[in-house]
């Protein structure tokens, strides 16, 4: 299959934050791609490097070194002036958070913020910034968009104001859009309602996404190609179904087993993963994973060394790139 | 349970609303729902961290609604709770000793006696007994909660309030915490009323299954029953709306999705609390709140709509 150009394209990214306790990279040596009107999913807990990925993307990590390459459709932005990362920040690629609340200006209507939003970087006249607006809240299913724009964050319901976010985040017409956990704060009735709207205007206009997300679930709905990151670095990188069903990594593996499902009657313990999530403050040299690996542990001391003093690199022999000393490929038990 | 409303303008909000429940000896009965339902707010009332404006809650078949702080003590004992941000509920300057055994030394334990259950009790939860004397802070989060439990175990309780436990863990610790729980359950014999709003966690932990909306319960039952053949339209819309690990199912599924928001308990729709969501409302939806009935002849479940049944 010939593969037009993706639109991200991200290449070695390594961020290292200077900390009174030594530097701490918490993202190392990442690369992966984003098409037009796809979704990469980016699944990883709590210090897996996630969020920072995305922040890199945007340029917002001041005071950290960033190193590597990211190009938007092949204009690099590793190292862009800031005047220059102002016009595709909010421009080319918006961001969406999880907590709208907080992202949301709390003396400023919602329409006054969309449409700033869209006078920076348009250069429009007040009306017609003020118009966009409300067409943008029409479009994300909010009722009365002329009266909600006149309303403030706090009036706003949960649901109503990560609608209004994304509104503000495609008033500018966006190539790409990162979406930081935007639902992990909402309820389940209306995550779903949100999961549906970013499909929507996905689709209306082939827009690249990337959702990052701790769930499983949301994953398997919304994303194309997923990349599950640990420790900060990449663990496996695959298509939503090659993933789900034949997790190479045995941290990926580890995370199915452990999950409760509701399509699931199987009432046995949970196959839970031992231990907890590393400190990026003192990483080990091999396998961020390999202190809680199952298949390393029942492994021969040869390959248990290895495993705790190499480090794997992304790639294997078949199947889809994984970065363990010890995958599993369909038809290989582990 | 109503919260009085500040100053003279505006009205209370009746939070939780004629909830009726029952949890037998060494039982998991899950309440569900949404942020806003009542839930955590009911399960404070049962622990009496909250104290209900009408209504009795009834131990071992006493009212334990009315007594006071002296009459309460000895019922505190058998009710404990567990709560969602384990860092945040544990006392930072105190170690890890003194946040389990404090409980004990309220309770007229010696000070070596409860050092050495404090012990005994990290051994149950799966902890290191030598870390006892470091701080909250040197735990990670699924740590953290095993210290939580360890605590609210001090007592020997008979029911545990656990709300929202697992919620704030990483995933790939919220299954260790899961199955700590359900251990425990079968050791101690001990009962929980499980809060969550993650329907696939609850439904993995519970006997029986409570779902809440806008501060009622819409449906209770047997939990195989509520999953397999939701009769509440909330419950079908909330089960549907779980996303699923497997993007095969997704994709072939058939999702319900409702419209709006939950309602605002300052400001409760008439009638049936979830009409204005629902697609299988009626007329008489509008004005009159159904009321939590048998579904089926045989069965131990209610559910409290006017049109119940398959969607």
């Amino acid at each position: 299959m010939a593969t037009p150009e993706p639109l991200l394209s991200v290449r070695e990214l390594s961020v290292t934050f200077p900390t009174p306790r030594g530097p701490v990279r918490a993202v190392d040596s990442l690369s992966f791609d984003v098409h037009r009107g796809r979704t990469l999913g980016i699944v990883g807990e709590s210090g897996s490097g996630k969020s920072v990925t995305s922040m890199a993307v945007l340029g917002l990590h001041t005071g950290a070194e960033v190193t590597g390459s990211i190009t938007l459709d092949g204009q690099e932005l590793v190292g862009l002036p800031e005047r220059a990362l102002n016009r595709v920040r909010g421009r080319r690629i918006a961001m969406i958070f999880q907590d709208p609340l907080s992202s949301l200006h709390p003396y400023y209507t919602v329409g006054e913020q969309i449409a700033e939003h869209h006078r920076v970087h348009f250069d429009s006249r007040r009306a017609q910034a003020h118009r966009r607006a409300v067409e943008m809240l029409a479009e994300v299913g909010i009722p009365e968009p002329a009266r909600r724009a006149g309303e403030y964050p706090h009036q706003f319901s949960g649901g109503m104001r990560q609608r209004a976010m994304i509104a503000m985040a495609l008033a500018c017409e966006p190539e790409l859009l990162i979406a930081d956990e935007p639902t992990t704060a909402l309820d389940v009735t209306v995550q779903a309602q949100i999961l549906e709207l970013l499909a929507r205007l996905q689709q209306e206009r082939g827009l690249a996404v990337v959702m990052i997300t701790h769930d499983l679930g949301v994953v398997a709905r919304v994303a194309h190609e997923v990349l599950v990151m640990y420790g900060g670095r990449a663990a496996e990188q695959a298509p939503v179904d090659d993933l789900f069903a034949t997790p190479a990594h045995p941290y990926t593996r580890g995370l199915l087993d452990s999950l409760p499902r509701l399509d699931d009657d199987d009432d046995a313990p949970l196959r839970a993963i031992p231990g907890s999530p590393p400190s990026l403050l003192d990483p080990t040299p091999g396998c961020a994973f390999a202190p809680r690996c199952p298949r390393a542990a029942s492994a021969s001391a040869e390959v248990r060394l290895r495993c705790s003093n190499e480090r794997p690199l992304l790639g294997g022999p078949s199947g889809h790139p994984v970065a363990c000393h010890l995958p599993a490929y369909e038809g290989v038990t582990s | 349970m109503h919260f009085p409303g500040r100053g003279n303008r505006s009205a209370p909000v009746r939070a939780v609303d004629g909830v009726s429940f029952d949890v037998a000896a060494g039982e998991t009965l899950g309440l569900v729902g949404e942020s806003g339902c009542g839930k955590s707010t009911t399960g404070r009332m049962i622990v009496r961290l909250l104290e209900p404006t009408s209504g009795t809650i009834a131990y071992e078949g006493r009212d334990i609604s009315r007594l006071n702080r002296r009459e309460l003590r000895p019922v505190r004992k058998d009710l404990q709770m567990v709560f969602q941000d384990p860092h945040s509920s544990l006392n930072p300057r105190q170690t890890v000793a003194r946040v389990i055994a404090d409980p004990l030394l309220a309770h007229g334990s010696s000070e070596s006696a409860a050092r050495a259950r404090a012990v005994e009790l990290m051994d149950l939860v799966g902890l290191i007994p030598e870390h006892i004397d470091r701080y909250p802070h040197e735990f990670s989060g699924g740590q953290a909660q095993r210290i939580g439990i360890a605590r609210a175990l001090a007592l020997d309780p008979k029911l545990v309030v656990a709300d929202e436990p697992v919620s704030a863990l990483d995933v790939s610790v919220q299954a260790q915490i899961v199955n700590l729980m359900e251990r425990l359950q079968k050791e101690l014999g001990l009962a929980y009323l499980f809060i969550a709003h993650d329907l696939s966690v609850v439904k993995r932990v519970c006997d029986r299954v409570a779902v809440m909306y806008l501060g009622r319960v819409v449906e209770i039952g047997a939990k195989e029953r509520v999953y397999a053949a939701p009769a509440h339209p909330y419950t079908q819309a909330l089960l549907s709306a779980v996303p699923l690990p497997d993007p095969a199912a997704e994709r072939a599924r058939e999702r319900i999705t409702l419209l709006g928001d939950p309602p605002s308990p300052a400001s409760p729709p008439p009638g049936c609390a979830f009409h204005p969501r629902c697609a299988r409302a009626a007329a008489i939806c509008r004005v009159e709140a159904p009321i939590l009935r048998g579904v089926a002849r045989g069965e131990e479940r209610e559910v409290a709509c006017h049109f119940p049944g398959a969607g």
